[in-house]
């Protein structure tokens, strides 16, 4: 009888902790067992999918992953959707913001056997790897029937084919490395017109320095570094220079005279840069534009949408560069859509509907009017589009001008290394020879 | 007479039972990641796991590489600075507060105030603070004092230093909340004695306080350090980085390489070498510990 425990501390007793810790690990265990049937379901709009009536949903119904979620690029991404319902399909939209996080969300459904309808990624080699694992549908069909290889720019299309195969849709062509100008700062600093070449360049800077502006408004991070190098690379250095050393990472041609003089053309453009330079957002800088602090900025043409939101328009509050001469290059950084694998026959309906959407004429021109890009075809009705952007899809005519974003051409690891390279050349003291030599060993492997 | 047995022999059972959940969690969620990283840094895989060996390449590729000993460089200078500095102004603090002043509990929140905050606002405020065109520099020259410079955020050889204030300011109240309950537990008598020897209270401090709180330095010590390991967040909402590779450190290039770059075999080789440093480093201390401070106890 003694050995009875007391009443009132009846939770001490051994017989009631153990039963206590028995439901914890039951609960979890059960926790563990719902996770694992519901595997397919998390991070998705798995509700909804179910809730949806499957008599309408066996149709086209295309879940599609991005990443445009400021607001002209949501708008734009809404004229796919709507052009998309408009074609008899359902557009479902799981929009996750940040590129990153978006490819990372997306990776992990495919390789978790969850994939969605389509995906926007970026061509080149790491889709060209996605590819390669075979994670992704092949959207021949359509593309033989709409005869893309008769329209689309090669670099795309070089871009896009794997093993003589069509793994992705472009959707839209930007260009990383426009040269912007405001037009109140060139006419304080008293420049009549705007430079055509690289030294009228240097000599607009010198003006705009003079005379107590900012000249290039620059932020300082690593990917600016890397478009003011671009636009470097491709205005001093040619079409032939830019192949040899990002596509076929010429060792020779990495350390060669040539080559160092862009480096140090591009060091020279770093004497120009405030203090407030180092970290700063790009549309920062455009702001410093927009008010007339600055003169100069090196930036992609969704710099745009800043100088629309502040009611600047082209070719009257600011001026848009594409390059210098008559044979600049048109620096191709295209967004596309993959689809990842299914042997769904629905989803794979959903897919060739959606890759013929986007890409025809007509969806091609609201969606650029919104997003700022140029349409991936030149067969288009171009009047839509604002000055900067014709003056864009004019160059694109010329096939001999149309070259590819370094991202086309390198892996994201090479990419990653030239892009450190090239910030530690422009922040720091380095010698331009260090620099060929770094950049070499970045590109080397 | 078969019950008490049962009964003892459960109660030894229960607390492991009760600590199995945790258990499991440990084993496979932190050692099982851990042996997969391992795992991965063995191979070559790029975008997806790929099951082959390939030896210690990884690790060879990242000792030749120049942003990596760079970024551990920064993490040194940023850990001797930030142990430093928060420990010392943590102390001040903590003395400070002892000296039963008026008060207390006001000061005691606002000094503790900026731990509540997350190091990326924290970053962002110090951002704006130390940016020379827009911050302290800019409204100094406004009052007049033209020839005044504080550019360290944007200078190469400082931004690390700058990175740090930021981290210092949110830590330092931190370790005084830590050092001032220690103080509390020293004994009133040995403060009574002190006065009738006639011994200044600075030479108290220095000489007899200090040294008994030495268990609770050693853990704000761990805590800091823990922290400057994993430093990650005030770096990418100040300097990204930057300028060039100024401030970057082991776990934004571990980061940059499983995601962006999308290389896990080398980011993973990273946090494999980086958990081999920390080990190296800890153990020492915890064997310190261990000897010196269960000692005194006894």
């Amino acid at each position: 009888m003694n050995n009875r425990p007391r009443p009132n501390s009846d939770w001490h007793s051994p017989w009631f902790i153990a039963s206590i810790a028995l439901v914890l690990m039951l609960l979890l265990a059960l926790t563990f067992a719902a996770l694992a049937m519901l595997k397919p379901c998390i991070f998705d709009r798995c509700a909804k999918a179910m809730l949806i009536n499957p008599e309408i949903s066996s149709g086209r119904r295309a879940e599609v992953i991005h990443w445009w979620t400021a607001g002209g690029e949501s708008a734009a991404v809404k004229s796919l959707a709507d052009a998309y319902q408009a074609a008899g399909g359902i557009w479902v939209d799981t929009a996750v913001a940040v590129g990153e996080q978006a490819k990372a969300v997306a990776w992990n459904r495919m390789t978790g056997g969850n994939p969605p309808t389509a995906t926007q990624f970026n061509s080149g080699k790491q889709f060209m790897e996605m590819a390669g694992e075979q994670l992704l549908n092949s959207i021949d069909p359509v593309a033989q029937r709409d005869q893309w290889d008769t329209f689309l720019p090669q670099v795309i299309l070089d871009s896009i084919r794997f093993q003589g195969h069509y793994f992705a849709a472009p959707v839209d062509i930007h260009m990383p490395a426009w040269i912007w100008y405001s037009k109140a700062a060139f006419k304080k600093a008293g420049i009549a017109s705007e430079p055509k070449t690289m030294q009228e360049l240097f000599v607009a800077l010198d003006k705009l320095q003079a005379a107590g502006l900012i000249p290039l408004a620059h932020g300082g991070q690593s990917w600016q570094d890397m478009i003011v190098f671009s636009a470097v690379l491709s205005n001093f250095g040619g079409r032939e220079l830019y192949l040899k050393v990002l596509r076929d990472r010429d060792m020779n041609t990495i350390l060669s005279p040539d080559f160092k003089n862009v480096l140090l053309t591009f060091k020279r453009l770093q004497s120009y840069v405030d203090k407030g330079s180092p970290g700063r957002n790009w549309n920062d800088s455009t702001a410093l534009l927009i008010s007339g602090k600055a003169g100069i900025q090196i930036m992609g043409d969704w710099v745009k949408g800043e100088f629309s939101l502040s009611a600047k328009k082209p070719e009257q509050d600011y001026g848009c560069i594409p390059g210098f001469g008559d044979d600049s290059l048109y620096i191709i950084q295209d967004d596309v859509f993959v689809f990842p694998r299914t042997s769904d026959p629905d989803q794979i309906q959903a897919q060739y509907l959606l890759a013929r959407v986007i890409t025809s004429p007509a969806t091609q021109v609201e969606f650029s009017v919104l997003k700022g890009s140029i349409p991936i075809r030149t067969d288009v009705d171009a009047s839509k589009l604002d000055l900067c952007a014709q003056k864009g899809l004019r160059i694109m005519k010329d096939k001999s001008r149309q070259i590819g974003n370094a991202q086309i051409y390198l892996t994201p690891d090479q990419y990653g290394a030239l892009e450190d390279a090239l910030t530690s050349y422009w922040n720091s003291n380095l010698s331009v020879e260090k620099a060929q030599k770094s950049i070499a060993a970045a590109l080397s492997d | 007479m078969r019950l008490p047995t049962l009964g003892r022999s459960i109660k030894k059972l229960t607390p492991w039972s009760a600590l199995l959940p945790m258990a499991v969690i440990t084993v496979f969620c932190y050692l099982g990641t851990t042996l997969w990283s391992l795992r991965i840094s063995l191979s070559s895989s790029h975008n997806i796991p790929i099951n082959d060996f390939i030896g210690f390449r990884q690790y060879q590729r990242l000792l030749d590489n120049r942003r990596w000993i760079d970024s551990l460089e920064n993490l040194l200078m940023f850990g001797i600075f930030f142990i430093a500095a928060s420990m010392l102004i943590g102390l001040l603090l903590a003395i400070f507060l002892d000296q039963k002043i008026r008060a207390e509990s006001l000061f005691r929140s606002i000094f503790l105030y900026p731990y509540a905050m997350s190091f990326i606002a924290t970053g962002i405020v110090w951002q704006w603070i130390l940016n020379p065109e827009s911050g302290l520099q800019h409204s100094v020259r406004e009052f007049g004092w033209s020839g005044f410079r504080f550019d360290w955020l944007v200078s190469q050889d400082n931004a690390i230093y700058a990175v740090a204030i930021a981290a210092v300011w949110q830590a330092s109240g931190f370790v005084m909340a830590i050092l001032l309950a220690g103080l509390r537990s020293i004994d009133a008598e040995i403060w009574s004695a002190t006065r009738i020897d006639g011994i200044p209270p600075w030479r108290v401090y220095m000489s007899i306080i200090i040294p008994m709180l030495k268990s609770t330095l050693s853990v704000v010590f761990l805590l800091l350090a823990t922290s400057v390991i994993k430093v990650y967040d005030v770096i990418i909402s100040m300097t990204q980085g930057g300028p060039g590779m100024a401030t970057d450190v082991p776990s934004k290039f571990i980061m940059d390489h499983l995601f962006s770059r999308a290389n896990i075999s080398l980011a993973s080789a990273g946090t494999i070498m980086l958990l081999s440093m920390v080990l190296v480093l800890f153990i020492p201390v915890w064997i310190w510990r261990k000897r010196h401070l269960s000692g005194g106890i006894r």
